[in-house]
């Protein structure tokens, strides 16, 4: 049955697909200039600020995919993001000093990492479902610190491991700011990101993951492997959590438990939903709210005058606040998310 | 696909509109520094594990920089002191010191408190040259001036402080069981190296982590090891807790506790009605107590709080933070009208401070290590107060010897004299 059914629906769609292959390039070569001529106008702690959205933007992207797109709640990608950062963190310890490849090749291990601890999680979840996947990937998520600190001997406990990082490659000049770098580096990986999940979630593999959140019945009737989809969902995910955090390290420069608390797991989720579940333009929009939202409480705090007790309470507590309240005037005024807002053009009916 | 990139063209342009505001401050050369003030920054736990005691460190120098500020500044400037919330979490750290340097062009970072969180982002601040002054831990790290030719510590470091208390233990508890119970970081692992280096291999070590507030295993651990001298490397809040947990389980060794987690008041805030289980517990200090209220420094410190820190309640963290803010003052002094981030890092290395302490500040050229001694305190009927004498040694093999040059008294406007 698969056999039959599956690659007629492909035919259908085979003939637009190397013209939108060109359209993704050309989008992307675009987007990436204008990156990097924005990182020539921002002044160091902005670029720092973009190159945070860059990183948070691989996670939400793939996280948007396995959730949006497939279905499955994940509480455990905070986890995964530290699986990439460690990873990341001893490779580099281990090869420090020969040179910018070993950051390539460090960046790698943790997305593979990552994606193996995301395959191990992914064959349990695709026999959970609802609250029984969420408390499974919420254990994940608790997990981190307990992991770090038992094995203190690799991991260095709460103190965390420091990253090295080369500087930024001598061609560039020798004043080249390490910001603009670091900008450059983590949004090399967002839109690398971008682009292979785009044209993942366009194919057939995009489609698959559609039928089985929609229906698992339905989808098994019609040739889909809903386990193997289920887990390769969980996969892919994890994959660009992994170079998320992987990101992460190479920006902090350092990997603490504390780096990847539950909160940050619910956060990424939060954000998405925010941002539009389902669609890659939700994802950007998730990435930045992340970044912004606690960068404007804080500005809130500073320039309103209050006595420095009610200021330090509000500055732990407000942002979580924000984020409860933009969560729920969003989904009053756009249920779809930010990402379903356009201006241009008036909601698609079905 | 199109609106991913038009959602991303509409971001880049808000945050290009927002950030050209940003890009004022640090007017002239030296970042932070103008003609008329100065801007330093710091990060601080003022809220979470270890927020008890140290919350107040900060806002004590503030209030010490208020004082000089209102007598005239340092060389016609003011001193302002930017005070970030790190949560005593290392990730936060990371974020709150780039804030400080990258947004808003601090001069230095002054007396950045913990161990865990400080070490982070040493590389950060050697990057950028920003001088790292004064950091409000003990750790060895701070005293690499070959790698990190800008940062200077302040407290004994751990290993100095496990030494001197090591060999107090030695003298008065000679045959006894010493058992170690420290922070799973270089704080804990500097105190027992210097532990070690005097007694020996001890006979049961635990470790605790901040984000996990419960040391009940490790108690009855040590207790099992039939312990009786318990050496502690550990927060305030984690002192209390361990001194509870002991209690509960009808454990009763003798503690002696680092300075850094040792703080009566502090420690009483923590216990309530369970205080008297402070009673006997041995620590070790390099400035004067809080309650010595013969002591001229005291007394300054005393008519500065409450003339600019709202009379906070004053213990040995105010003690501490106004410490600190004297010896930048005094760094400052010193470094002269023409200020640079060179400048006063060569300065600081010339050494030759005096200030409230009764032990040595070494800097040089090739120690940048904080002071180099203490002298013993303990709790008796409920009053923390010092006994014996200073003693000073270093963190590898020298003895630890008797320390007898007498503090400074403070100069008579409370202000260090430029020089």
């Amino acid at each position: 049955m698969s056999v039959t059914l599956a690659p007629k629906v492909d035919a259908g769609l085979r003939v637009p697909r190397p013209a939108r292959r060109h359209r993704y390039l050309l989008w992307t070569i675009a987007a990436a200039a204008l990156i990097v001529a924005l990182t020539y106008l921002l002044p160091p702690f902005r670029n720092y600020q973009l190159a945070t959205v860059g990183a948070y933007l691989c996670v939400t992207a793939g996280l948007t995919v396995l959730t949006g797109l497939n279905g499955q709640l994940s509480l455990g990608h905070g986890a995964l993001m530290a699986t990439g950062a460690y990873t990341v963190a001893l490779v580099q310890e281990a090869l420090a000093g020969r040179g910018q490849w070993t950051l390539l090749i460090a960046v790698l291990a943790g997305i593979a990492v990552a994606t193996v601890a995301g395959g191990i999680v992914g064959l349990a979840a695709a026999r959970l479902r609802g609250p029984y996947l969420a408390g499974l990937t919420l254990a994940v998520a608790v997990l981190v610190p307990a992991i770090a600190s038992t094995f203190d001997q690799t991991f260095n406990s709460d103190q965390g491991l420091s990253v090295y990082v080369d500087p930024p490659p001598l061609a560039l000049g020798a004043t080249f700011p390490y910001e603009r770098w670091q900008a450059w580096l983590a949004w090399a990986g967002a839109l690398l990101t971008m682009v292979l999940l785009a044209t993942l979630i366009r194919g057939r593999f995009g489609r698959s993951l559609r039928a089985v959140r929609d229906d698992e019945a339905a989808a098994r009737i019609a040739g889909v492997n809903v386990a193997r989809t289920q887990v390769l969902a969980f996969v892919v995910s994890a994959a660009c959590a992994g170079l998320g955090g992987a990101l992460f390290a190479v920006l902090a420069q350092s990997v603490s438990p504390g780096a990847f608390p539950l909160s940050l797991s619910l956060f990424l989720l939060m954000a998405i939903v925010i941002g539009g579940l389902g669609s890659l333009a939700g994802a950007v929009w998730g990435a930045v709210l992340l970044v912004a939202l606690p960068a404007l409480t804080h500005s809130v705090t500073d320039s309103i005058d209050v006595s420095p007790a009610v200021a330090q309470r509000l500055e732990g507590n407000l942002p979580l606040a924000l984020f409860g309240v933009t969560l729920i005037v969003v989904m009053l005024a756009a249920p779809g998310g930010i990402a379903s807002l356009r201006p241009s053009r008036r909601r698609r009916k079905p | 696909m199109r609106h991913i990139w038009s959602a991303l063209a509409v971001l880049t342009l808000v945050a290009a509109a927002g950030c050209s505001s940003a890009d004022e401050g640090g007017g002239g050369d030296v970042p932070g520094v103008t003609d008329t003030d100065i801007l330093v920054g710091t990060h601080m736990p003022l809220t979470g594990p270890a927020a008890a005691g140290y919350s107040k460190i900060a806002p004590a120098t503030k209030a010490y920089f208020d004082y000089v500020n209102a007598n005239g500044g340092v060389h016609g400037r003011k001193i302002s002191y930017k005070i970030m919330d790190d949560t005593y979490n290392p990730a936060t750290t990371q974020q709150v010191v780039r804030e400080l340097v990258l947004q808003d062009k601090v001069f230095a970072i002054l007396n950045g408190l913990g161990t865990p969180t400080h070490t982070g982002v040493l590389d950060f601040l050697k990057t950028n040259r920003v001088p790292d002054l004064f950091v409000a831990s003990g750790s060895r790290s701070w005293d690499q001036p070959d790698k990190y030719p800008g940062t200077f510590g302040f407290n004994v470091d751990y290993t100095v402080e496990g030494k001197i208390l090591a060999t107090h233990v030695k003298q008065t508890q000679a045959g006894k069981k010493v058992c170690f119970l420290g922070q799973d970081d270089d704080f804990g692992r500097d105190a027992l190296a210097g532990i070690e280096k005097i007694l020996g291999p001890v006979t049961a070590k635990q470790s605790y982590v901040t984000s996990n507030p419960n040391v009940g295993p490790q108690m009855g651990a040590l207790k099992q090891a039939g312990c009786q001298v318990v050496m502690l490397a550990t927060v305030p809040g984690f002192t209390a807790l361990s001194l509870g947990t002991a209690a509960k389980i009808g454990f009763k060794p003798q503690f002696v506790v680092s300075q850094v987690g040792a703080d009566l008041t502090t420690l009483a805030k923590r216990l309530g009605a369970a205080t008297p289980l402070t009673e006997g517990l041995i620590s070790a200090n390099y400035l004067p107590l809080s309650n010595d209220d013969a002591n001229p420094w005291i007394q300054l410190y005393k008519k500065v709080n409450a003339a600019h820190n709202g009379n906070a309640e004053f213990d040995n963290n105010i003690v501490y933070g106004m410490s600190v803010g004297y010896l930048f003052v005094q760094s400052l002094q010193k470094a002269g009208k023409d200020l640079t981030r060179d400048g006063l890092i060569k300065t600081i290395e010339k050494g030759g401070f005096e200030g409230p302490g009764h032990a040595p500040l070494r800097y040089s050229a090739d120690d940048h290590s904080g002071y180099g001694g203490m002298q013993l305190s303990t709790i008796k009927d409920g009053k923390q107060g010092y006994f014996g004498q200073p003693f000073e040694t270093d963190d590898e093999a020298g003895a630890v010897v008797a320390y007898t040059t007498p503090a400074a008294t403070p100069p008579p406007n409370g202000i260090p004299a430029a020089s």
